[in-house]
């Protein structure tokens, strides 16, 4: 029996969009320097949602003299005094999450049932949880004396526009560092709109400077000498680039990449949570997940009957208009990145596995690619080694705890990994074994803002999120 | 005051108990009187009796699954309410505590400042105590050992004398942030700001019965839940001395956790961790490892 749905389409009134926005630069909005300026599109219609400034070299040096501006002011606040400005920051994202949440699905492309009930809530939790540390770093058990860096460059991916802006901004602030901000060229909507709210909660000019743009822009700030902290959310390349930049300057880094991670379901774990799993951890937000679990490890023994339920659940996600609260799956993030997943895509044909894309119609506009799974995957498939940043699974299998310890580790990722086993002992067995920063077991994709998030090896380094959160932001 | 306020008579206000989210008179129907420093007649104040002692006690007990089986982030932001609805009522306090301590008012309303700002301490410690007293123990053997904090139970409080809303937040608000729930005895001087805490709590989502506030002798309502078999610790810190010893000892009975602090505590100076930890249990699982 099929079940039909009306469409349930979230209204966009509640977040007006502005034809052109300016850069946020010491408390206020402003043109590029060079009157620059880039267009930001919705992927799911290609629409243009509005025109956005182009930060420069120019910008980047003005963002990072307001930030320094505002450092000793800022980090001599009481830190009671601090944390009551993230709690307002906390409450006013509460407050305005569903205009948040339609503005990040406009120009982000994923469903409005994520960004409402996962990005939102926990970018309000991150700043709510990092304001209560503001005033109690001496009790995080870092030393008796920690302090501020100084000036903080940050640069976000488009995956989770707002809550990595969260995850970098509010530890920062909590620790008394100033920042400046560059979101990704493809979404930056929700941080200018942040930045409003930054105003709202009278938080003082300089503390928080956004500066748009593209690749440029955030090779600009990463390289800038006035910075005394880079923190890097993106791609192993870029992050590789940065890490060479810094080499030498004794400038503070983290960064937070790559990651192809493994999701290992034992015969003994229970099949359809297992498959719901599997779903979440590859198809929630496209793919576009840094610790997705795009490498399925499945035991020999239940192969056949999980990827049976696997293909039958996948046949029942929607696809489509991300503002229709029954959607499941959104648009492809940009057009550059729909080209690199069906190029990689492509390699996993040629290099001889066998591809099954779940029944659906993709929309005429707008770019899209259909939940993918392909089996028959080798170790040394490109699609089993390289990050593919969409909703694509690679199914390997496996026969002994071992060697799907030794199969999951086959990677120069580190980031995440999951188990599913009945069995606690072997859950904690597998973890202890597992080379990767989160391990989740019988779930996966959770984020919380008291957990600690970031990857081994070639993943970054670094943490985000709990107590170890502070500790990249503070000289201990 | 003008001249048409003072035309027109005012409207005074029954102070009553806070029992289980409810604002009941006393079940004795008793009163006493209470005054400014130099002997001016402010309001009644319900003179609980040991019955309604026990009465808040059942409260609390049935208010406590459900408050410490809340999330911590949640307790987190109930508490930051708190505060939010407390800055809505500064003046209020500011006037009750001039009043009933004979200070100015901007002595007052930094005593109102303070308490607020204590409520947003202890919201930011709901999250992250766990992170500060628990720890993964590294067992020489092939186990997960995890140790946590948990609430230990119903925490009675006998309020500090001589502050009373910094001094009653101050003791308070570590008790309920962990999951504890509270059966409050105020300050008998001045025990106005206590009941107008309890209409702040009564409207900051906080739920019935993790807050109970008792208002009358600490003589006569201590016993009762010293000996209480339902009550799980004393926070003696407004006792005096004579009756600390006395409730320490009927405690003993029941092997509570008591926290009596050793010298006159400054409300004013940072709080620490001393008053979270002192009502938490540790609970320490042991899990093996192995395929």
């Amino acid at each position: 029996m099929k079940f039909e749905y009306a469409p349930a389409p979230e209204s966009r009134a509640t977040a007006e969009i502005a034809p052109s926005y300016g850069l946020f630069v010491d408390g206020g909005f402003r043109e590029a320097a060079d009157g620059r300026t880039f267009k930001t599109v919705s992927p799911s219609t290609e629409e243009v949602l509005s025109e956005v400034a182009h930060g420069g070299e120019a910008d980047v040096d003005a963002a990072v003299a307001a930030a320094r501006a505002a450092f000793p002011g800022w980090s001599a606040l009481p830190g009671a005094e601090r944390a009551k400005y993230l709690f307002r920051i906390a409450r006013l994202v509460q407050e305005r999450a569903r205009e948040l949440a339609v503005l990040e699905t406009l120009d982000n492309g994923k469903p409005i049932r994520e960004t409402r009930d996962t990005d939102l809530p926990l970018v309000a939790a991150h700043f709510f949880y990092y304001a209560g540390w503001a005033d109690k770093l001496p009790h995080a058990g870092l030393g008796p004396n920690p302090r501020p860096l100084g000036v903080a460059g940050q640069i976000i991916p488009w995956n989770f526009p707002l809550l990595m802006l969260a995850w970098k901004v509010a530890p920062a602030l909590a620790t008394g560092n100033t920042v400046v901000l560059k979101p990704a060229e493809t979404t930056p909507l929700t941080a200018l709109r942040f930045a409003e709210i930054c105003r709202q909660a009278g938080l003082p000019a300089g503390v928080v400077n956004v500066v748009t743009g593209d690749g440029t822009t955030g090779a600009a700030l990463a390289a800038h000498p006035g910075l005394d902290k880079v923190a890097f959310t993106g791609s192993t390349s870029v992050g590789r680039a940065i890490a060479r930049s810094l080499a030498g300057t004794g400038r503070r880094l983290t960064l937070e990449l790559g990651g192809k991670a493994a999701n290992i379901v034992f015969d003994d774990a229970p099949l359809d949570q297992a498959v719901e799993g599997i779903v979440n951890g590859i198809f929630f937000n496209q793919g576009h997940v840094c610790c997705a679990g795009s490498r399925l490890l499945v035991q020999e023994s239940v192969a056949d009957e999980l990827l049976g339920r696997l293909k039958r659940r996948l046949g029942t996600l929607r696809l489509g208009d991300p503002l229709d609260k029954n959607t499941d799956i959104g648009a492809i993030n940009s057009p550059e990145q729909l080209a690199r997943i069906r190029q990689l895509a492509d390699t996993g044909d040629a290099e001889g596995a066998t591809r099954w894309t779940a029944p659906c119609d993709l929309p005429s506009t707008g770019y899209w690619f259909p939940p993918t799974l392909f089996t028959g995957v080798t170790q040394a498939h490109r699609i089993a080694r390289e990050e593919i940043f969409g909703p694509v699974l690679s199914v390997l299998t496996f026969r002994t705890p071992d060697e799907a310890v030794a199969k999951a580790n086959n990677t120069p990722y580190g980031l995440s990994a999951g188990v599913w086993t009945e069995k606690g002992s072997r859950i904690l067995w597998m973890a202890q074994r597992l080379r990767a920063g989160v391990v989740w077991s019988n779930t996966f994709n959770r984020f919380d803002p008291t957990s600690p998030f970031g990857g081994y090896q070639e993943s970054g380094y670094g943490r985000e999120g709990g107590r170890h959160g502070l500790e990249p932001y503070l000289d201990v | 005051m003008s001249d048409t306020s003072a035309a027109r008579l005012s409207v005074l206000k029954t102070y009553k108990l806070f029992i289980g989210g409810a604002f009941p008179r006393s079940e004795s129907g008793r009163v006493y009187d209470v005054t400014t420093p130099d002997g001016r007649w402010l309001a009644n104040a319900p003179l609980a009796s040991r019955k309604d002692a026990r009465d808040a006690v059942v409260a609390a007990r049935k208010a406590f699954p459900k408050w410490s089986g809340a999330t911590a982030y949640n307790r987190g932001q109930i508490l930051y309410r708190i505060a939010e609805m407390l800055q809505g009522r500064h003046d209020q306090f500011r006037i009750q505590l001039a009043e009933a301590q004979g200070v100015d008012a901007d002595r007052a309303a930094a005593a109102v400042d303070a308490a607020i700002d204590r409520w947003v301490w202890y919201a930011g410690w709901t999250d992250k105590i766990s992170q500060v007293a628990g720890a993964t123990n590294p067992v020489a053997g092939p186990y997960l050992n995890l140790s946590s904090p948990e609430p230990t139970g119903v925490v009675a409080v006998v309020a500090p004398v001589g502050s009373p809303l910094l001094g009653l937040v101050s003791v308070l608000a570590p008790v309920i942030a962990t999951g504890n729930t509270a059966v409050l005895v105020a300050d008998p001087a001045a025990p106005l700001p206590a009941l107008t805490l309890a209409e702040v709590l009564a409207t900051s989502d906080l739920p019935g019965g993790v807050v109970n506030v008792l208002t009358g002798r600490p003589a006569e309502l201590g016993p009762p839940l010293a000996g209480h078999q339902d009550v799980n610790a004393l926070d003696l810190t407004g006792a005096s001395p004579d009756l600390a010893v006395d409730l320490e000892a009927a405690a003993a009975e029941t092997l509570k956790r008591i926290h009596r602090p050793r010298t006159a505590e400054d409300f004013t100076a940072d709080p620490g961790t001393g008053r979270l930890t002192a009502f938490l249990e540790t609970k320490t699982v042991w899990h093996p490892i192995g395929v």
